[in-house]
């Protein structure tokens, strides 16, 4: 494995083939219940992969034992070639590491700019001692965090929405409100559960759009999402999985026709 | 409990036009309409956000109807507050969230029962013992001390308790491994040879239809097909539900 981590290093996370995320035999269990039952995956700098299945396949557990918020029970994961699978949620963030939520929680009574400015990591004003010795610096870069904020927000295209209280936006700006709050951290990567569920076909099109952009500019992305349609627009490559196994891997259009998943889908078991 | 039940083969719930929704702008379930037959097992399929737990807890009475009917043997009871419509002969078993887990299974179906008669509830709940006897071992276990399967037998026990005409479940297999998958639908079956008409929505269609006689294919709230189980069973349309946006894909980007 030290081997495999010296290549990834010296290829850098420029090259398309370099994965910038490795599951390696990642098994979750919960009490007696095998959630992921030995899941491998990569995904490579540069691309947005898709990761799809039956409800109950263990997508979403992925996600959390990717992003850090449950540990796996056995298995490695590695972000740009470093072991992260003991590692917090915060350090992964640190890390280039970005997540949203299937049901976006927003703070309701922050303003949306606010909620946005939460996505930024390391504020020295975080640190009580800072705020007494150096309040010039706190202001500098309060100020400078609001900037990036507003800045993300015009991408997004919700700032005409900024100041008001978040419980306002409807379940389409939540997603993108949640997506501006990742972009604080200038991640490498995203992970993003179900950017198209409850979103209303309009403010569909914007985040796809916004996504694909993203994806210009750099950032990688791992998408679970059953709406087909989505995946097939954004998503080169697509990982499978059903009933905590990864079941297949292709191009959209060949695991759609793959007799396996659309067993796996209507409920035939993998 | 019921004042007069339809036959079998006679319509027990019938839900016409049916608009819902919890936004009155956004119409999640969009002029839904079907019929079931007193002593039928209908299950309701469609792919993830076809608005098929909408439309069930609508008829439950837990999302607003915005336009539409829904009748009870031939009662109308479209906009009867939920806990009304237990009383009326209407019974729902939510996703999640359908049982008390701190509370032992006894507790559970004591507060289930509480609209009952303090004798009735006691030989309801042993009567539902002799049903389901694995609860019966368990019944002074907290019920989030039970497995996935065994705590969807006490959210399904809760439901029977009043004696419904028809029994609703939103998603019974979800989160259960197919083995208990296996044994929460046998049960079902059981419970509809004893004369109770079920509705059930599925996202796991296989599982569903393997125990339903008529289903129903929701699509954008809508229902757009419906057929015996069997026919809908090899129908290779649910599968281009489920996959086919993504087999009609245009060339991959990237």
């Amino acid at each position: 494995m030290a081997e495999a981590e010296v290549v990834i290093e010296r290829s850098g996370i420029t090259e398309a083939a370099a994965p910038i995320l490795v599951a390696e035999k990642i098994v979750k269990r919960f009490g007696g219940t095998v959630a992921v039952g030995g899941v491998s995956l990569a995904v490579r700098a540069g691309e947005i992969a898709g990761l799809i299945g039956p409800n109950g396949a263990g997508k979403t557990t992925m996600f959390n034992l990717l992003a850090g918020s449950e540990r796996p029970s056995s298995g490695r994961i590695l972000l740009g070639g470093h072991s992260i699978e003991k590692s917090s949620a915060e350090h992964r963030i640190g890390h280039g590491l970005g997540r949203t939520f299937q049901i976006p929680r927003p703070f309701a009574d922050m303003s949306v700019v606010e909620n946005v400015m939460l996505g930024q990591q390391r504020q020295t004003g975080e640190r009580i001692l800072p705020n007494w010795c150096l309040p010039g610096r706190v202001a500098r870069e309060e100020r400078r965090t609001f900037e990036k904020a507003m800045g993300l927000l015009d991408f997004v295209m919700l700032s005409r929405l900024a100041r008001d209280p978040a419980r306002m936006l409807s379940g389409g700006q939540r997603k993108l409100l949640e997506l501006a709050r990742v972009l604080m951290a200038d991640p490498t990567i995203i992970l993003l559960d179900e950017p198209a569920a409850g979103v209303n076909p309009s403010l569909l099109e914007v985040i796809i759009d916004r996504i694909g952009e993203i994806n210009r500019r750099g950032t990688t992305f791992l998408i679970i999402e059953h709406n087909m349609d989505m995946v097939a627009r954004l998503c080169g490559r697509v990982v499978v999985m059903a009933t905590g196994q990864v079941l297949r891997e292709g191009t959209p259009a060949e695991v759609a026709s793959d007799p396996r998943v659309v067993e796996a889908y209507l409920g035939g078991g993998a | 409990m019921t004042a007069s039940q339809p036959g079998v083969g006679e319509p027990i719930l019938e839900v016409r036009d049916l608009v819902a929704g919890y936004d009155p702008g956004v119409p999640i379930v969009n002029r839904a309409s079907m019929t079931v037959m007193a002593g039928e097992i209908v299950v309701v399929l469609g792919p993830n956000g076809a608005g098929k737990s909408t439309l069930i807890k609508a008829i439950a009475g837990l999302v607003p109807i915005r336009s539409g009917s829904v009748a009870l043997a031939g009662t109308d009871i479209t906009r009867l507050p939920a806990h009304r419509m237990v009383r009326e002969g209407l019974a729902f078993v939510p996703q999640t969230e359908n049982v008390f887990a701190s509370l032992s299974v006894d507790d559970n179906l004591q507060l289930a029962g509480g609209i009952l008669a303090a004798r009735l509830r006691a030989e309801r709940i042993e009567e539902i013992y002799g049903f389901f006897p694995d609860l019966a071992r368990q019944r002074r276990l907290p019920a989030g001390r039970l497995s996935g399967g065994q705590r969807q037998m006490v959210a399904v026990a809760r439901a029977l308790i009043v004696a419904p005409a028809v029994l609703m479940l939103d998603e019974p297999s979800a989160g259960l491994s197919p083995k208990l998958v296996d044994l929460v639908f046998a049960n079902l079956t059981e419970i509809r040879q004893r004369g109770i008409t079920i509705v059930l929505v599925e996202q796991n269609a296989r599982a569903g239809l393997a125990i339903a006689d008529r289903g129903y294919v929701l699509v954008e709230g809508a229902n757009r097909h419906e057929g015996t189980a069997r026919a809908l069973w090899g129908d290779p349309m649910i599968a281009e539900l489920y996959l086919g946006g993504m087999r009609a894909a245009p060339a991959p980007r990237s």
